[in-house]
């Protein structure tokens, strides 16, 4: 095997990862850094301009509170969100990101992110929590401020590296190891406290299209379970690893379909004409409370859908057309009404530019006039983003000044973000039960988990020790599908198949194979049970064997092994907690048919935890507490 | 595959430090093939048609044909973008043409102020305030639960 290098960096905050979470965490660390003489890191697998879920760009903020202007208040939004993830929410996390997420918005715009305004300089909302952007280089502009603050306190960013694990000393986090995905570099980041934010995880679960479009799904392919990873790795509590995220959008190219519901006020409609929405009602009956809330949350809204589906009666069709008419209608003079649909077709394409290009490449190759014609929508494959509509995560505390007497003991132990391992902090995707940060709370998240954890680091100001016996081993673990290719790929005449050994892509097949017939994939109608979950783990089970034997060509298959790696961690910890969490509870998410109803005695949070000394797996209920009243 | 690089206008990036598609390419699929200093996407399946390797390519070079698998022949959406706007040209499968020229950023490149200018807040870490805050807010006070 060719010579790696080990590189060792010391630092005092390692941040991992460089989307919106570790973008806002950089800004935040870099001022308090320099006011206590600290040193702060961010590493990244990618190039930071364009890394992460909002690497293309984005045309909506999808989360402003409006407090200055009275708009909605912290407590608007903590039932917001409760209510779409039928109660189960940390109550103290929302309201804590809910209550700092403006003043990041509120950066942005400084930073140079266009917003739209109306005439009277408000800004343009797409519905109550969402604003309209012109977000093509959203990600470009908030890594810039990142950047910069880097820059002013002597940090430093290292692209293009990949993290595979933690390191620990004791109970403590004390550092990272990855290596260089463009020379050989294995790396060694020693760090007093530890940053999570490397978003959540697509390609678990076989996607709707697997020939070239493969990459096509609507969460980034690059993006693969390591957050997931490193927190059960480290040995820190998870928490709502079952509430995987399912979006309806335009089917195949999962274009966003927020414009057309929110701002153009479009319905969908089935095969035969028929809203599932009215003609579906009653279903709403049977998820009480949350059946009756207004907006209906994400996943029944998905349920209603998929019944229809179910029963034979797609294709579902957003009525663009129906949508267009109706507002071109409410302008009786037909010069507005030229401008008005104008302004909306330039609306409804830049929707999809911004944020999903492929959408607008399918709609010019079918020759797609949304006016003139409706188009399909469809619910894609399950994925992990904790920070959007899903809620799976790291368990962290809360802040102390948002806690009652009741929750204190359960959801505060010290430091804001802070996982229960003693110095790693997680944010954005990365941490749990907090959904509905989207992009702005994501960036306002990492800001307050970085304040905390420089906190941590002024009060626990001592180097944690690693062990460099065990780092050789790691390296060596690390690197070693380079080197079974080396020993094993001559021996058979095409370097693909080789009983030695199994290629990444292969092994992610084989996982999503796995998840997609036992855990609730897109073929099996999002529908699993205790007896195909049990089946789902014994093969997992052999799958994480055979990960022993994973073999890399190069760098850049290096990196997928560990993606693959890191996924398989995902898929388990999920399938571990839906067979926990003997119910139904959020059906157009995933629906267990042996338990098809909500349940009162699992009106809880299900956590899982990892031991990494002995390999066991804790699965526990922890209580909600509502802060908020109803 | 999703994203293509055409020969001719390829040039391997030799006048710049660094290949420019295949630094920016969040999932690390545009490589260099250094036999022949052409760029190429080794791993068309795994790409997200995110066009970041169209938009920074110097030479054009970069474009995009939609996923064989779902998506019919003909179409093309190009994008061109400046410093201060962006300009995308669609063309139908049918021939016609629509253009849509969008803003990208309202500031010169480079230029974010990581405080956003809106001052330094009290600088205690035991407070919940971040630093820009509560100037950055738009209110006196961070915002608490009405007790
Ligand atoms: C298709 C789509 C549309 C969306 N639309 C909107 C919208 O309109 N409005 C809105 O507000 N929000 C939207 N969101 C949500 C928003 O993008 C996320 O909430 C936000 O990006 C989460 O931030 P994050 O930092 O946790 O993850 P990300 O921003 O995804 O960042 C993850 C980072 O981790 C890095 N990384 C990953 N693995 C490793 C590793 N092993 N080693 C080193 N680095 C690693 C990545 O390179 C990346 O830098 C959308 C999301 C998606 C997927
Ligand atoms: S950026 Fe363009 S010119 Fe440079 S290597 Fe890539 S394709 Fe070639
Ligand atoms: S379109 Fe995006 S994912 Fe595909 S090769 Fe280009 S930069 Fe990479």
């Amino acid at each position: 095997m060719e010579n790696f290098e080990t590189k060792v960096v010391t630092t005092d905050l390692l941040i991992l990862g460089g989307g919106m979470a570790a973008c806002g965490a950089a800004v935040e660390a870099a001022y308090w850094a320099k006011k206590n003489g600290l040193k702060v890191t961010m590493v990244d697998k990618a190039a930071t301009d364009r890394s992460g879920a909002v690497a293309m760009g984005l045309s909506a903020i999808n989360q402003y509170v409006g407090i200055k202007d009275g708009q909605n208040t912290l407590e608007d939004y903590v039932k917001y969100v409760r209510n779409d993830l039928m109660g189960v929410t940390r109550e103290d996390l929302v309201a804590s990101i809910a209550r700092h997420v403006d003043s990041t918005v509120h950066l942005f715009e400084k930073w140079g992110l266009p917003i739209w305004k109306d005439k009277n300089g408000a800004y343009v909302h797409e519905g109550r929590w969402q604003l309209m952007i012109n977000g093509e280089s959203y990600k470009v502009v908030v890594a810039e401020a990142a950047k910069n603050a880097l820059k002013a306190a002597n940090g430093e960013l290292y692209e293009r590296v990949f993290i595979v694990g933690p390191l620990m000393d004791g109970d403590r986090v004390a550092g990272a190891y990855g290596f260089s995905v463009r020379k050989n570099e294995f790396y060694v980041f020693k760090a007093k406290a530890v940053l999570v934010a490397m978003g959540g995880a697509v390609h678990v679960f076989k996607p709707r299209s697997s020939g070239e479009g493969l990459g096509r799904a609507w969460y980034p392919p690059w993006n693969s379970g390591s957050s997931a990873y490193f927190t059960l790795a480290a040995g820190a509590e998870m928490t709502c690893q079952e509430v995987r995220f399912i979006p309806v959008r335009f089917k195949d190219a999962y274009g966003p379909v927020g414009a057309w519901f929110l701002l153009f006020k479009s319905r969908a409609t089935n095969g035969l004409g028929e809203n599932y929405m009215e003609t579906r009602k009653n279903e709403l009956e049977k998820w009480l409370p949350y059946g009756h809330v207004k907006p209906v949350p994400a996943n029944l809204r998905n349920w209603l859908m998929m019944l229809d589906v179910m029963e034979g009666k797609g294709p579902i069709y957003m009525r663009t057309e129906e949508a267009i008419a109706n507002l071109a209608k409410a302008l009786p003079d037909p010069v507005e009404q030229k401008k008005k649909l104008k302004e909306l077709e330039a609306e409804a394409w830049e929707d999809f530019l911004d944020m999903t290009i492929s959408q607008a490449l399918l709609w010019a190759a079918t020759d797609v006039s949304p006016e003139a014609k409706p188009s399909e929508i469809a619910a894609a494959e399950p994925y992990f983003i904790g920070s959007h509509s899903g809620a799976s995560g790291a368990w962290v505390s809360g802040p102390e000044d948002l806690q009652t007497s009741q929750t204190k003991g359960e959801y505060f132990w010290g430091y804001t973000n802070m996982s229960t391992v003693k110095g790693l902090f997680c944010a954005g995707d990365a941490s749990g039960a907090s959904s509905h940060k989207f992009s702005s709370g994501s960036h306002a998240e990492g800001r307050i988990a970085a304040k905390s954890a420089i906190k941590f680091i002024v009060e626990n100001n001592t180097q944690p020790n690693v062990d460099m016996g065990l780092v050789e081993k790691l390296k060596a673990q690390t690197l070693a599908p380079v080197a079974l290719f080396e020993a094993q790929s001559k021996k058979t005449t095409d370097a693909s198949i080789n009983p030695a050994y199994i290629r990444p892509k292969m092994y992610m097949f084989r996982l999503q194979k796995i998840m997609d017939e036992y855990a609730g994939g897109v073929t099996s109608q999002f529908k699993t049970s205790k007896a195909l979950l049990q089946k789902g783990l014994e093969l997992i089970a052999l799958l994480k064997e055979d990960a022993k034997k994973l073999a890399a060509e190069d760098l850049h298959e290096l990196m997928r092994a560990w993606e693959n790696y890191h996924r398989t961690w995902q898929a388990e910890a999920h399938v571990r907690t839906i067979l926990f969490r003997e119910e139904t509870r959020w059906p157009g998410y995933y629906f267990r048919a042996d338990c098809p109803s909500m349940k009162d005695e699992w009106y809880c949070f299900a956590n899982c935890k990892y031991n990494p000394a002995t390999g066991e797996w804790t699965m526990l209920k922890r209580p909600i507490y509502k802060i908020v009243a109803d | 595959m999703p994203s293509y690089v055409n020969p001719e206008k390829c040039d391997g990036c030799k006048a710049l430090d660094k290949t420019a598609c295949q630094h920016i390419c969040p999932n690390d699929l545009m490589v260099l093939n250094k036999a022949i200093e052409k760029a190429y996407n080794r791993e068309p399946e795994m790409c997200w048609e995110c066009y970041n390797c169209v938009k920074i390519c110097p030479q054009g070079a970069v474009e995009m044909r939609g996923y064989a698998d779902f998506v019919p022949l003909g179409a093309t959406v190009t994008p061109m973008r400046g410093s201060d706007a962006i300009m995308w040209t669609i063309k139908f499968r049918n021939g016609s043409i629509k253009r849509f020229k969008f803003p990208i950023r309202s500031t010169p490149e480079g230029s974010a102020v990581p405080s956003g200018n809106f001052g330094e807040g009290s600088a205690d870490l035991n407070s919940p305030a971040l630093f820009t805050e509560p100037a950055s807010l738009g209110l006196p006070a961070v915002a608490t639960f009405k007790k």
